[in-house]
């Protein structure tokens, strides 16, 4: 059996007679025998060797495929070694949150380097130190938009079907209203987004690229939401921002999303992180911690969490979420994944995810029943149909070491980032080419 | 120290990827930014050194005691990262096919199996990401239920005075109306107060027990009785449950569901703050209503499935999977003997500080012994000394020791609550007691030595006022 | 301490001026000491409720957030747009930095007198 404990037995029962107790058991007396716990049916334990084999046989049983033209919330992405030799760091990843700043400077500035990092991508002036993932980062936005007197949202149908799920039972449970503004055409519906704004809920949120990878309208959206007095919240792909107009340029008023493309692995659905960030007069309303640059006792710059008396350990039943532990490593991570790339990087990194987005669609398109759904402009998610049973196609397919577009209503929902190059994507053209002819031989 | 930033040299960078080898895609001119994002550009040389001095500057766990109280900084095994980065795992698309996944389903299932199993419950979601997410998932059940009956009427969650601050948080964001229950003289729930507070508008009770005190609550089946009793649910917040494991379940104390913190009982990593992951468990009657998806078994294939009356998501996908892989690898080393000898040599490690302590400085309510915390009461030194536990944490620093939690919990005025953990040993403990005592001397012989703590630290005390009022929260890039 | 003679206290250490029934409500100079250096203040919005006994507005410190209670029942006229901007003027000068301006008043908390105000005061020193 494995055991991290350090005191041998002897020292145990050395310890135990300073106590003036015979037993462990002498430890538990307050506990009342009937919670006591008599039997506790668990395997026995094992070695260190024994445990990772264990282990290791669970990790042998999933495909890792080689090629992955999936997305829908999720990126498989190059990440550079030195991020995880970076962030592997123990002092890092062992740390409790930094509320000592004298001995926490490493900690606390890598977040203000992050808070920074994200203004930059999204055009905002305030980020905070992460949330959950970018499900919660959106709900987290609604919250900061309630008013006393001014409630509700209004939610793209386009947003990924996650996020919304997430927003809908954080929303029901805080009593704020939540309305779904409908598609046209896989986007935003502006005639329904005029009518659904006399409502006059309080924010609008709206995802481009949204889950069909289209690019949203975003502008006449944010501006039709300020003009009917409610705020706009914009989530967004971080990867896209390498290239494409920033929340801040459309004058959105929060920006959300998630983080994982950021040199986080897929992880089976996580850690990931939400990034969070606003415009100068919302900055106090950001939920979580936040980091921030002040002097200490000899005069010199360093950074402490700031804002606390809006956190859920001071402002307690009063706070606008209860937030406490965050992604605090994965943020480390995404910042320095984008150190790494710099602004050259990361734009070669947005366009070739779009170069070969747009090469697989127009490839698809040569082949019958895989043309766009339609004609909107998109980043590196699109939809196709898909002309047999879209379910034995990606069978087929993932028996191949394919992992292809993930099957939704309406089709086929695509993905291409920068590891999917040219002649994976004709691997993957040929792939279906011989699916096709398989199923038109039967 | 340079900002990342004030590194960055034009020109400088990196080549990770090879430029674009399809034709590039076309935007409308006024879909694209007008300028690049202000990245560092950076040689990767810069980039390692940079953080080499940062995590220089960052106390870990392997950098010296971290007796943070209500945090359980114990040590994190190495293995375990190692595991939960094999690309068996790191590598899977979350929405790749079950029968591609069935390794990772099976980790989802046995994870819970354990845990349940550990806290008396029937079944558990993995997808709170940290404690308070568990929180607010289990005070979701809490709604839930009681909507299912038809009884709009229980509104109120009672939160003892001593509880963390996300209980109220929580209760606030599940809906709730937060009722504060006192606390008696031992720390422990008023039982009198509990009968007054709890009636026809009570929806739950929420409890951390061992309480914030270091203290098990004698009283607890009776606690849980008069919940029910009334009509309520009981909701156990596992922050300490590190304590207990093995010994004691939730479950059997009446409690109904539960949240763990994967980062502190089950040796998973904080990472600065985060990733953590918050299970959330309940009894079988509450299992319609956990959030969606779960994994089930059958003919021994794993499967996931939407229960009946789910409450929905709280998070995208599963929960923080890596996470519960290290849980997972912990569990089945420790296994049912590692379990209980974990949480009882936490205990005794607790209990040995606070003896070699006892004599100079006053406990808050645990003379007759506390679990796996306890808190120290400074007033009398405050009132003798005019120093303050915020000096005492200070002073501790330059001995390259991680403060206890300072000023918590609030029903203790000057209050510093040490939770040494069960991976510590006798002769840590031994240094740590001494230096408690000689900064004990100090206070009463050299009082400015620690008002001006700390001095061997990479910074001296910051200016949080300035902070806070003229808030600075990202680089200006100006020269 | 300073309990400037012609204002009107609260038991929650607020200070009030009635002119023309235009009620002005601050903190006073004992509040601002226990609270130590205020790094905020969240102010109600103009035209909102106020109701004598309520949370009107709340500052906050750097580890603790405090309810500025209102004195009076009416509506907010008027709040003081520089605080947020400048909260150590409450520390400064707790009888300048007034938080609102309360009209339509249609009921009062008890009120204290200033003697009556510098007892209290006393009596939580003890």
């Amino acid at each position: 059996m494995a055991s991290y404990v350090p005191s041998a037995p002897a020292e145990r029962r050395a310890m135990l007679e300073t106590l003036g107790l015979h037993s462990m058991a002498d430890l538990y007396r307050a506990v009342p025998p009937a919670a006591r716990v008599t039997t506790l049916d668990l395997p026995a334990g094992k070695s260190e060797l024994e445990a990772a084999e264990e282990i290791g046989a669970m990790a042998g049983k999933n495909t890792v495929f080689g090629s992955v033209f999936r997305g829908a919330g999720a990126y498989k992405h190059y990440i550079p070694a030195v991020v995880k030799a970076i962030t592997g760091s123990e002092s890092f990843v062992t740390a409790y949150t930094p509320y000592q700043a004298e001995i926490s400077q490493g900690v606390l500035q890598s977040i203000f380097e992050y808070q920074t990092q994200i203004c930059e991508l999204t055009g905002m002036d305030a980020a905070n130190a992460s949330v959950y993932d970018g499900a919660t980062a959106a709900a987290e936005a609604v919250f900061m938009c309630q008013e006393r007197r001014h409630t509700g949202v209004l939610a793209a149908a386009t947003a990924a079907p996650q996020v919304l799920e997430v927003m809908r039972t954080y929303c029901e449970s805080r009593g704020v209203p939540f309305a779904l503004l409908p598609a046209k055409d896989y986007a935003v519906d502006p005639a329904a987004l005029e009518e659904l704004l006399k409502a006059g809920p309080a924010c609008v949120f709206v995802q481009s690229p949204n889950y069909y990878g289209v690019l949203e309208d975003v502008q006449p959206i944010v501006d039709a939401a300020h003009a009917a007095g409610a705020r706009a919240i914009l989530s967004v792909n971080p990867i896209s921002l390498g290239l494409l107009k920033t929340p801040g340029e459309y004058g959105a008023d929060i920006a959300v999303g998630e983080g994982q493309p950021l040199g986080l692995p897929m992880s089976f659905g996580g850690p990931y992180l939400g990034f969070m960030a606003c415009k100068q007069p919302l900055m106090r309303k950001l939920p979580g911690r936040i980091v921030g640059q002040t002097t200490d006792s000899r005069g010199s710059r360093c950074f402490v969490l700031t804002l606390q008396a809006r956190e859920q350990h001071i402002r307690r039943e009063k706070a606008s979420s209860n937030i406490c532990s965050n992604e605090a490593l994965c943020a480390m991570t995404a910042s320095v994944y984008l150190a790494a790339m710099g602004p050259g990087g990361l734009r070669r990194a947005a366009e070739s995810c779009a170069g070969h987005a747009h090469y697989l669609a127009a490839e698809l398109g040569k082949l019958p029943g895989f043309g766009l759904k339609t004609g909107k402009p998109f980043f590196h998610e699109f939809l196709t149909g898909c002309p047999v049973d879209p379910e034995l196609l990606c069978r087929k397919l993932e028996a191949r070491g394919i992992l292809p577009g993930l099957p939704v209503e309406g089709g086929i929902l695509w993905c291409c980032t920068e590891l999917n190059r040219k002649p994976q994507i004709d691997a993957l053209i040929a792939a279906i080419r011989e699916v096709l002819q398989d199923e038109t031989a039967v | 120290m340079k900002l990342l930033f004030e590194r960055s040299r034009p020109g400088r960078g990196m080549e990770y990827l090879p430029p674009c080898d399809t034709p590039a895609a076309d935007f409308a001119p006024d879909a694209l930014r007008a300028a690049p994002p202000r990245l560092p550009e950076l040689s990767e040389v810069d980039l390692d050194r940079h953080y080499t001095e940062l995590a220089r500057q960052t106390h870990g766990v392997n950098d010296g005691f971290y007796p943070l109280g209500s945090c359980t900084m114990k040590y994190n095994p190495r293995v375990n990262e190692a595991l939960a980065a094999l690309p068996g795992f790191a590598e899977l698309h979350p929405l790749q096919p079950a029968g591609t996944a069935q390794g990772a389903l099976e980790v989802l299932y046995r994870a819970e199996k354990l845990l349940c199993e550990i806290t008396g419950m029937a079944g558990m979601t993995m997808q709170p990401a940290a404690g308070a997410h568990g929180e607010y998932t289990g005070l979701l059940l809490i709604r839930r239920y009681h909507q299912s009956r038809g009884d709009a009427a229980r509104t109120k969650i009672l939160v003892p005075d001593s509880a963390h601050g996300t209980n109220p948080a929580s209760a606030a964001m599940a809906g709730f109306t937060v009722v504060a229950v006192p606390s008696n003289a031992r720390g422990g729930v008023d039982l009198d107060a509990l009968r007054a507070a709890a009636g026809p508008d009570t929806a739950g009770l929420m409890l951390t027990n061992p309480n914030t005190l270091g203290l098990f609550d004698p009283n607890i089946l009776e606690i849980t009785r008069i919940v029910h009793e009334a009509g309520g649910l009981c909701y156990y917040d596992g922050a300490n449950l590190n304590a207990i494991m093995g010994h004691a379940r939730p479950g059997d104390m009446g409690f109904d569901c539960v949240h763990l913190n994967l980062h502190k009982t089950f040796s998973t990593p904080h990472g600065g703050g985060g990733p953590g992951s918050g299970p959330v468990g309940c009894k079988a009657f509450l299992e319609q209503f956990l959030p969606a998806p779960r994994v089930r078994c059958a003919d021994g294939a794993y499967r996931f499935f939407t229960p009946e009356h789910s409450l929905g998501r709280v998070r995208s996908f599963y929960g923080n999977f890596a996470v519960v892989v290290r849980a997972l690898a912990y569990m089945l080393a420790l296994g049912r003997q590692g379990i209980p000898e974990a949480a009882e040599n936490a205990v005794l490690n607790a209990n040995y500080l606070m003896h070699r302590l006892a004599g100079t400085y006053d406990m808050a309510c645990c003379e007759a012994g506390c679990m796996h915390e306890f808190v120290m009461d400074l007033s009398r030194l405050k009132a003798e000394t005019g120093v303050t536990a915020m000096d005492v944490a200070k002073r501790l620093l330059d001995f390259g020791i991680h403060p206890p939690t300072m000023y918590f919990p609030l029903i203790v005025h000057e209050a510093l609550m040490a939770e040494p953990t069960e991976t510590e040993s006798r002769e840590t403990l031994d240094a740590a007691a001494d230096l408690f005592l000689q900064i004990w001397d100090e206070a009463h012989t050299d009082p400015e030595i620690l008002h001006t703590a700390p001095h061997n630290t990479p910074i001296g005390r910051p200016d949080e006022v300035s902070a806070a009022r003229r808030p600075v929260v990202r680089y200006a890039f100006e020269s | 301490m300073n309990i400037p003679a012609e204002l009107k206290y609260t038991k929650s250490h607020e200070w009030v001026k009635e002119e023309d029934g235009v009620y002005t409500v601050g903190l006073t100079d004992y509040a601002q000491k226990e609270l130590g250096d205020i790094v905020f203040i969240n102010l109600p919005a103009e035209g909102d409720e106020a109701v004598a006994g309520g949370a009107l507005a709340d500052v906050e410190s750097v580890k603790a957030v405090s309810d500025v209670f209102s004195p009076v029942t009416g509506t907010v006229a008027e709040v003081n747009e520089e605080l947020p901007d400048e909260p150590q003027q409450i520390n400064q000068a707790p009888y300048d930095a007034w938080i609102a301006k309360i009209t339509d008043v249609t009921g009062t908390e008890e009120l204290l007198s200033a003697e009556e105000y510098a007892a209290l005061c006393e009596t939580a020193k003890e």
